[in-house]
């Protein structure tokens, strides 16, 4: 008997926390970390005849991000209640969207060549959050409670743990580059749950399991991988599965039951009576559209071509957009062919000096030092003031202080000496210490000179101008027949 | 009772702008009746006697110079108990928010205290405005002032009665069914509907979203006017509050000649009460004397109304009071320890029987599956009532027709029978529905145990001409000249 080849069917659910400063319906912050229960209000709350209020900026940042995944835009839409009991939700019901989301269509091709079509985006409210203490006591705090998000849908049509893999990194840089949110997993600013079936080839899909409670990339395809081979031996067995929502147990890497079919609340939706309807004007549709940034995608490839970055380079400038757009602004502001120059800066001592534990930003956009003044330190190298290594220590002073590279260089005395008559000095010892140099370079082997080289710059400290001292030594050399 | 207990808010602001007594004797005036006949009519859940005294006298203390007095400056006012003033219980009538007080000022009683009113206290009402009677509240019920073994209406019948009787000259209810034109009509006040969205919501304790609206009482056409251009107005913290400034506070009367009245033959059915009849149709004699002009009008979809509202205010009561968890605030019960079970025992506990079934329907009419049947017909049905008045509103400028079909009716007389007490609301939904200007208007009276009964007269407008109702409701009770204080008769003296 042959193996039966099973193939899995998979569909994604995200919801991504807006990067607003406010919250959906009033006028509280949207931040993360704060004490519980700071960031609230009569309306976040619930508090009896406390009414919603759109935030209009939170729609905007919704659109914008529907317009980076090239989605259709509903002329008019309209919020609705979901209604269900639960201590996190303080009106008993979240407003949501429900027949008439914002927007439908759009999707993501991915590297390998595969689209993921999406189903639709709607724009939703936040829950609290409730925190289950050791004991039988619950704390609820609010301070989430009211938070925009968006929750996008995908159609069924990925078939692996790495194609669900790949779309989550393609989302996540597209949302973080369209500026709609940091989709930070560790804050719960973006959160994953999976339909997941599996069928025999040439078979019709079977029934979908829901996962919830994916907290990160890795969860997900560990939860994928495990329930693609619960599902294949269950079917196996001759067994059958069950119409259900899992829940991930991260520590046991595997899922269990939730809830069923039967028990899956009835959320009675019913539009909103205390929000009128949003159209969507052409005009803010053409703003929107204006202020779309260039995907990640689209950078990468011109970097490559445009600026002559490799495939690698290019890949780890893109990585957030904020790396990128610091980048793009320091080759705006430098000579042309100074890309790679640039890029070195960045990755092996900004990103580096991000990562390690002195300095205090943790962005890009964050630290002290600016992109024109990463493109004035290059231009110091270029002219031969100071050398590509002395670049590297003054950065990592101008990450710390934000002071002008030109001021560093003076600083640290770091100006290359371009004092011929000294340099030719230091030369001479160095050749008189090692007079065998002389006669390896006669013989044709010019890497000989290296070991002369080390000498005079270790004399000047550094701050020789090593092309001059090379081409002093072969002067020297020539001259001494 | 001081002769300034008959002084409508106009007169008694002008009295104390003019010295002849200060805003503190008006409110210790309304707090002492508040005590006497408040307490025999059980018109009131909670009186705030110090925080009232208390702003009467900075209101005492301002100098002259301190800019143009408000519009109800020194005015004692009551807030029906489902509204919003920072510091100050709002029950709604119901155990579930027993002891919780407001963290808030609701956007229109924060212009009534700009305006100088002073709120004295809560009123009774039907728990979270759910029935037509006033005894629906978990507090004890509210009698009429015209005979008190007899309900006020409802829901705002604590309003209705502190208004009727004298205790104060204007009082805030909310209509969402008709809960303010009824009880003004069974009081023997004039009470006004504003058009849906005129008058912000915030800090309106929600029954029925698409349909609640602050609606004042009042003993004179003149000060719902005034309470009207106070109130009013676009609302930063209400989406659906329509974009308009408010209405003039001191609009010049309204001349009734041309004035197309139209009447609604559906209004006037064969078993409607011979008294209301004959009152009603008084009234709009009244209005042809002032000139108008009075045509008949259809309004053929009136008797799907009561079945319409009772679908779409459920549904959306069942959702707007899914939030009394006991999770957050007022009273908790423990269940059986889970959080489920903490929450059914707190409704089981904290919700009295008609506010039960309401839930019920409402999210019967919303289930799964019973949701096209039910909450989607009727808001079809919703906009073919709304279309009907369109049409008769291309003919004629207002509706006349009685405000309730029957007058005051007995205490317990239909509060085993919730459909018989449904339809006391048969005249008034209709407008609700279609979110339109509404007032009742005393037009008479009639005899019943040998005791007086008001009745009202209800004027309904186009959309958006709450001036228009106001105007002709001001003719008609300057005509027919001052409202009576209710005589609190069988109360005990």
């Amino acid at each position: 008997m042959s193996a039966t080849t099973w193939v899995p069917v998979i569909g994604l659910e995200v919801h991504c926390q807006l990067g607003t400063q406010t919250k959906l319906f009033c006028g509280c912050a949207n931040r993360f970390g704060a004490e519980p229960n700071t960031l609230t209000c009569p309306v976040c709350t619930g508090q009896p005849g406390a009414l919603p209020v759109l935030n209009q900026h939170a729609f905007d940042l919704a659109l914008r991000a529907a317009l980076a995944l090239g989605c259709d835009i509903a002329p008019w839409s309209k919020f609705d209640r979901k209604n269900y009991f639960y201590c996190d939700l303080p009106k008993g019901y979240q407003i949501s969207q429900y027949d008439r989301p914002y927007c439908s269509g759009g999707g993501i091709t991915l590297a390998s060549g595969k689209h993921v079509r999406l189903t639709r985006i709607h724009m939703e409210e936040d829950a609290g959050k409730a925190v289950h203490d050791a004991g039988n006591t619950t704390r609820v705090d609010l301070n989430r409670a009211g938070v925009p998000l968006i929750e996008s849908v995908t159609e069924a049509d990925m078939t692996s743990s790495e194609e669900a893999h790949a779309y989550l990194v393609a989302l996540k840089e597209i949302l973080q580059y369209a500026g709609v949110s940091d989709c930070d997993m560790e804050k719960g600013s973006l959160r994953c749950d999976v339909n997941i079936s599996v069928h025999p080839e040439d078979e019709p899909w079977r029934t979908k399991v829901e996962i919830k409670n994916l907290n990160s990339f890795r969860n997900v395809s560990l939860a994928i991988e495990h329930e693609i081979g619960r599902q294949i031996a269950a079917y196996e067995a001759g067994a059958a599965i069950a119409q259900e929502t899992r829940l991930f147990d991260p520590d046991r890497g595997e899922t269990r039951t939730m809830r069923s079919k039967e028990n899956e609340a009835d959320y009675r939706y019913f539009p909103e009576p205390d929000l009128p309807p949003i159209p969507v004007d052409a005009a803010l549709l053409e703003r929107e559209r204006g202020l779309l940034p260039e995907p990640a995608a689209e950078r990468r490839a011109r970097y490559r071509t445009e600026l002559g970055l490799s495939e690698y380079d290019a890949g780890v400038l893109t990585s957030e957009r904020g790396v990128a757009d610091f980048f793009e602004a320091a080759v705006r502001a430098s000579h042309d062919g100074t890309a790679k120059d640039l890029t070195n800066l960045i990755t092996n001592e900004l990103l580096a000096g991000l990562a390690g534990d002195e300095i205090e930003a943790s962005t890009i956009a964050e630290l002290p030092c600016k992109p024109h003044q990463l493109a004035e330190l290059v231009a110091l190298t270029q002219d031969g003031t100071i050398t590509k290594k002395a670049a590297r220590s003054v950065v990592r002073e101008m990450m710390k202080t934000g002071r002008s590279p030109a001021e560093l260089v003076r600083e640290l005395g770091l100006e290359q000496v371009q004092d011929t008559g000294q340099i030719e000095a230091w030369c001479r010892s160095a050749l008189e210490a090692k007079p065998q140099v002389i006669d390896a370079v006669r013989g044709g082997n010019d890497k000989a000179i290296g070991a002369c080289m080390g000498a005079v710059m270790q004399a000047s400290g550094g701050s020789a101008n090593p092309e001059a001292v090379r081409d002093t030594l072969l002067r020297l050399i020539r001259e001494s027949d | 009772m001081t002769r300034f207990e008959s002084y409508d808010a106009t007169a008694l602001r002008a009295a104390i702008l003019a010295g002849e007594l200060s805003a503190e004797q008006a409110t210790r005036a309304a707090l002492e009746a508040a005590e006497s006949r408040g307490t025999a009519l059980g018109a009131f859940l909670h009186v705030e006697g110090d925080a009232a005294l208390a702003r009467a006298r900075a209101l005492d203390a301002r100098s002259r110079t301190d800019g143009e007095p408000g519009a109800l400056f020194g005015v004692p006012v009551a807030l029906k108990a489902n509204m919003c003033l920072a510091g100050s219980p709002a029950s709604c009538g119901s155990r579930i928010l027993e002891g919780w007080r407001a963290p808030y000022d609701a956007t229109f009683v924060e212009r009534l205290l700009d305006a100088g009113a002073v709120p004295i206290g809560a009123t009774n009402m039907d728990e979270f405005a759910m029935g037509s009677s006033c005894e629906n509240s978990a507090f004890g019920v509210t009698r009429n002032p015209w005979d008190v073994s007899r309900t006020p209406g409802g829901s705002s019948g604590g309003s209705a009665a502190a208004v009727a009787a004298g205790i104060v000259p204007i009082a805030l209810g909310s209509d969402t069914g008709g809960s303010v034109r009824q009880p003004a009509a069974l009081c023997g006040t004039l009470g006004f509907k504003p058009t849906y969205g005129r008058v912000s919501r915030y800090g309106l304790i929600a029954y029925g979203s698409s349909l609640d609206q602050v609606s004042p009482f009042a003993r004179s056409g003149r000060d719902l006017e005034r309470v009207m251009g106070v109130i009013s107005g676009a609302d930063g913290r209400d989406s659906t509050c329509i974009e308009a400034p408010p209405l003039a506070i001191e609009p010049a009367p309204q001349d009734l000649t041309g004035l197309r009245v139209g009447v609604p033959a559906e209004y006037f059915p064969t078993d409607l009460d011979a008294g209301v009849r004959s009152a009603v149709e008084a009234g709009i004699d009244e209005l042809r004397t002032l000139g108008a002009e009075v045509h008949e009008v259809r309004l053929p979809h009136t008797r799907y109304a009561i079945p319409t509202y009772y679908v779409v205010a459920t549904a959306e009561a069942s959702s707007n009071l899914a939030r009394y968890d006991g999770v957050r605030y007022a009273t908790r019960a423990t269940g059986d320890g889970s959080l489920q079970g903490m929450i059914a025992a707190t409704r089981e506990a904290g919700f009295g029987d008609e506010v039960k079934l309401r839930i019920l329907l409402g999210t019967y009419v919303l289930s799964s599956g019973y949701y096209d049947a039910w909450y989607g017909k009727a808001s079809r049905v919703r906009t073919l009532i709304a279309r009907d008045f369109e049409t008769a509103f291309g003919e004629v400028d207002v509706i006349a027709c009685p405000t309730s079909p029957s007058p005051a009716f007995a205490l317990g007389e239909k509060t085993d029978d919730p459909v018989a007490m449904y339809l006391s609301d048969v005249m008034t939904v209709p407008a609700s529905l279609a979110g339109l200007p509404a007032a009742s208007v005393p037009c008479g009276a009639l005899e019943r145990d040998g005791r007086e009964l008001p009745v009202g007269l209800q004027l309904i407008g186009a959309a958006r001409d709450d001036a228009g109702v106001l105007g002709c409701a001001r003719a008609l009770q300057e005509a027919r000249g001052p409202v009576a204080i209710a005589p609190m008769e069988g109360a005990a003296r």
